[in-house]
């Protein structure tokens, strides 16, 4: 068992290593450092010491056939014969991380008449494509799903696979990982090859964005991680790109499912789905009331995006649910983000801080969402944003 | 009809700040909180047994010895019994981990039917947990549910959010599904609530009380580790216009047109 110790003649008391841990499991006894039960043996502390005082044993485990795998791979979405965005932007990633490593981009394809869609794959980056197209996969269900693509990922056994980080990819992928027993990082916003050892460095942002922390797999195959929309760059396809469509059988068992699929309902409140939108045009407690979102969602429209909202506008039920963009509801990363009459709180920030570009219109000056716009107004909502709708459309009719 | 609600520890990452002398995270006075997604599911346990009159309601979590605090809140709220997994060797569990020692815990249980969790844990954000303990169990989920119906005969019928709207599913139980805020509005403790969960006992289980693999748990079970861990880019100071509408719209515009033409392009 791993095993964390400070030595006590070399710690002098410092409390650098309690300032490095997050999670608040290190105190002082009697001018020493002293690790509590609730130590994750994270190893922060250790490479923050300056006095090597202390040390993380870790049980030593082989690695098991990490050299029989190879190849990059994306597990590519589909619903109802539409590919999602975030797995052409996968495939753009996917294609440097292959080329880096010298080995093939390969996606998984699975649906039920989904035939056209691999060679649209194929433009976008793939070298191969395995389809599985069988009948009772016209709809997305966890248990067919992620037996199917447990299944091909075991046949074939790349080194890498690459997952949106969709609703869809949130509930199957972790059931795969656990299917084939690899290790998963979600929602990550780099990733590369650590050359010497084929590993590939996972970074993602954790406790609500306040760090980013880098993940390896060593030891297990392949390595899994997800990608949110919008974070990675999809290439410009190539129709005339040539590659390998294979079609894939699977043994009929592994298509059951216990679950069934009643029915979509479309959520007819969302012109532009928010995940995927390029721009996003929130509303907050400052627009005054429902009567006002309206002129959100008309400056929405001139700029082809999505309209989102704060917390307390969903909570006052001005808006649904489905727009809320913030700790309780959607993480965004649109390429605009405009925030009207939000003030930022934390929660809300935490969803939409990594936007490319923030705008923020707000009529007190103080307000925290300034501190992360790119461009802010300080102004009254109900004059800005229709003179700003007016002058866009001007611009970009 | 057992119900089964699991819940996480975790700091109030509203609360936590990165001190940028140190580019530390600053955890000090940050209160530990149960998981807000966390609290949904307990809320939908306690409704489900109220509508069905005859359930048992369990909330389990797994972490160190404090995280029993957590466990006497949900007491508190109503739910009959607690159980808590602890022990030095699940330290330094990842999600795979974190599934597997969990599962055990529910296998330990005298049985199942309906298994509850948030979406997912505000400090770690994976949404993983919960479907690693369905696929480990052998049962189905449904994730990000904002609405349960369990009907007679052991079949539930669920919303499953999506991007653009809702999938309607039927699952037969036992299942387990992971919720979102929009499936109820949690209720407070009651002051008798509070006084039971003080005196309620809570059963802890280790490593020896578990039917587990001593190679699966823990930092040792756990197929991903962290190697480095840093503070985010400080975003860069904004350009902030001041004045008259027409004035300030036209500078934002200005400054806006060659993106959105940079888009279009």
């Amino acid at each position: 068992m791993s095993t964390i110790e400070v030595l006590e003649e070399r710690c002098v008391g410092c409390e650098l290593c309690i300032k490095a841990c997050l999670y608040d499991a290190i105190e002082m006894r009697e001018g020493i450092a002293v690790i509590k039960d609730n130590c994750t043996l994270c190893g922060a502390c250790v490479d923050a010491c300056k006095f090597d005082a202390i040390i993380l044993r870790e049980a030593r485990r082989e690695a098991v056939g990490v050299e029989d795998h190879r190849g990059v791979w994306i597990v590519a979405e589909q619903r109802d014969g539409d590919l999602a965005g975030v797995s052409l932007e996968l495939l753009g990633k996917g294609r440097e991380l292959a080329d880096t490593l010298g080995v093939p981009l390969e996606a998984v394809l699975v649906g039920t008449g989904i035939d056209g869609l691999a060679a649209d794959l194929i433009a976008h980056g793939a070298d191969t494509v395995h389809v599985v197209d069988e009948p009772g996969l016209e709809h997305y269900l966890d248990e067919p799903y992620s037996n199917v693509v447990a299944e091909i990922i075991r046949r074939h056994h790349p080194e890498i696979v690459l997952t949106g980080a969709t609703s869809i990819g949130r509930s199957l992928i972790p059931r795969v990982a656990v299917q084939i027993e690899t290790g998963l990082t979600a929602d990550c916003t780099g990733l590369e090859i650590d050359g010497e050892e084929r590993l590939l460095l996972q970074t993602r942002p954790a406790f609500g964005g306040n760090i980013m922390a880098t993940i390896v797999c060593p030891r297990h195959r392949p390595q899994m991680a997800t990608v949110r929309h919008k974070v990675m760059r999809a290439l410009e396809p190539d129709p005339a790109r040539e590659g390998e469509i294979v079609a894939e059988s699977v043994d009929p068992k592994l298509l059951e499912s216990r679950t069934s699929f009643i029915e979509f309902v479309k959520d007819v409140t969302q012109a532009v789905n928010i995940a995927e939108a390029d721009v996003i045009v929130s509303g907050g407690r400052g627009i005054g009331g429902p009567e006002s979102f309206p002129m959100i969602e008309g400056l929405a429209e001139v700029l082809g995006g999505a309209v989102g909202a704060s917390r307390a506008a969903v909570d006052a039920g001005w808006i649904p649910y489905s727009h809320q963009v913030g700790q309780t509801g959607k993480t965004v990363q649109p390429k605009l983000y405009v925030a009207c009459g939000i003030s930022g709180a934390v929660q809300h920030l935490v969803g939409m801080q990594s936007s490319k570009t923030i705008v923020a219109i707000n009529k007190d000056p103080e307000a925290p969402i300034f501190k992360v716009a790119t461009y802010g107004i300080v102004g009254d909502v109900h004059d800005v944003v229709p003179a700003l709708t007016k002058r866009l459309a001007r611009e970009l009719s | 009809m057992r119900i089964v609600v699991l819940i996480k520890q975790v700091p109030d990452t509203t609360e936590v700040r990165i001190d940028r002398e140190t580019n530390t995270l600053v955890r000090e006075g940050v209160p530990s909180i149960i998981n807000p997604f966390d609290t949904y599911a307990i809320e939908e346990a306690l409704r489900i047994r109220e509508a069905s009159g005859e359930a048992t309601v369990t909330v389990m979590s797994m972490g160190p010895p404090q995280v029993e605090d957590s466990l006497r809140e949900a007491l508190a709220l109503g739910v009959d019994e607690a159980v808590l997994l602890s022990d030095r060797a699940f330290a330094g569990s990842d999600t795979w981990s974190t599934s597997y020692t969990l599962a055990a815990g529910i296998r330990k249980l005298p049985g199942y039917d309906v298994i509850l969790c948030g979406k997912q844990a505000i400090d770690g954000d994976t949404a993983q947990v919960g479907p690693g303990v369905a696929r480990l169990l052998g049962i189905p989920q449904v994730t990000y549910v904002r609405k349960l119906s369990i009907e007679d005969g052991g079949v539930a019928t669920a919303e499953r959010m999506m991007e653009d709207g809702y999938d309607v599913i039927r699952a037969p139980l036992p299942a387990l599904f992971t919720v979102v805020k929009e499936i109820n509005e949690p209720r407070l403790p009651s002051l008798k609530g509070k006084m039971k969960a003080k005196k309620a006992e809570i059963a802890v289980w280790g490593f020896d009380d578990l039917e587990l693999d001593g190679d699966e748990i823990g930092l040792d079970g756990s197929p991903t580790r962290v190697v480095r861990i840093f503070a985010p880019e400080p975003r860069e100071c904004g350009e902030v216009f001041e004045g008259e509408t027409d004035e300030t719209v036209e500078a934002l515009a200005r400054a806006l047109v060659p993106i959105l033409k940079g888009e279009a392009a």
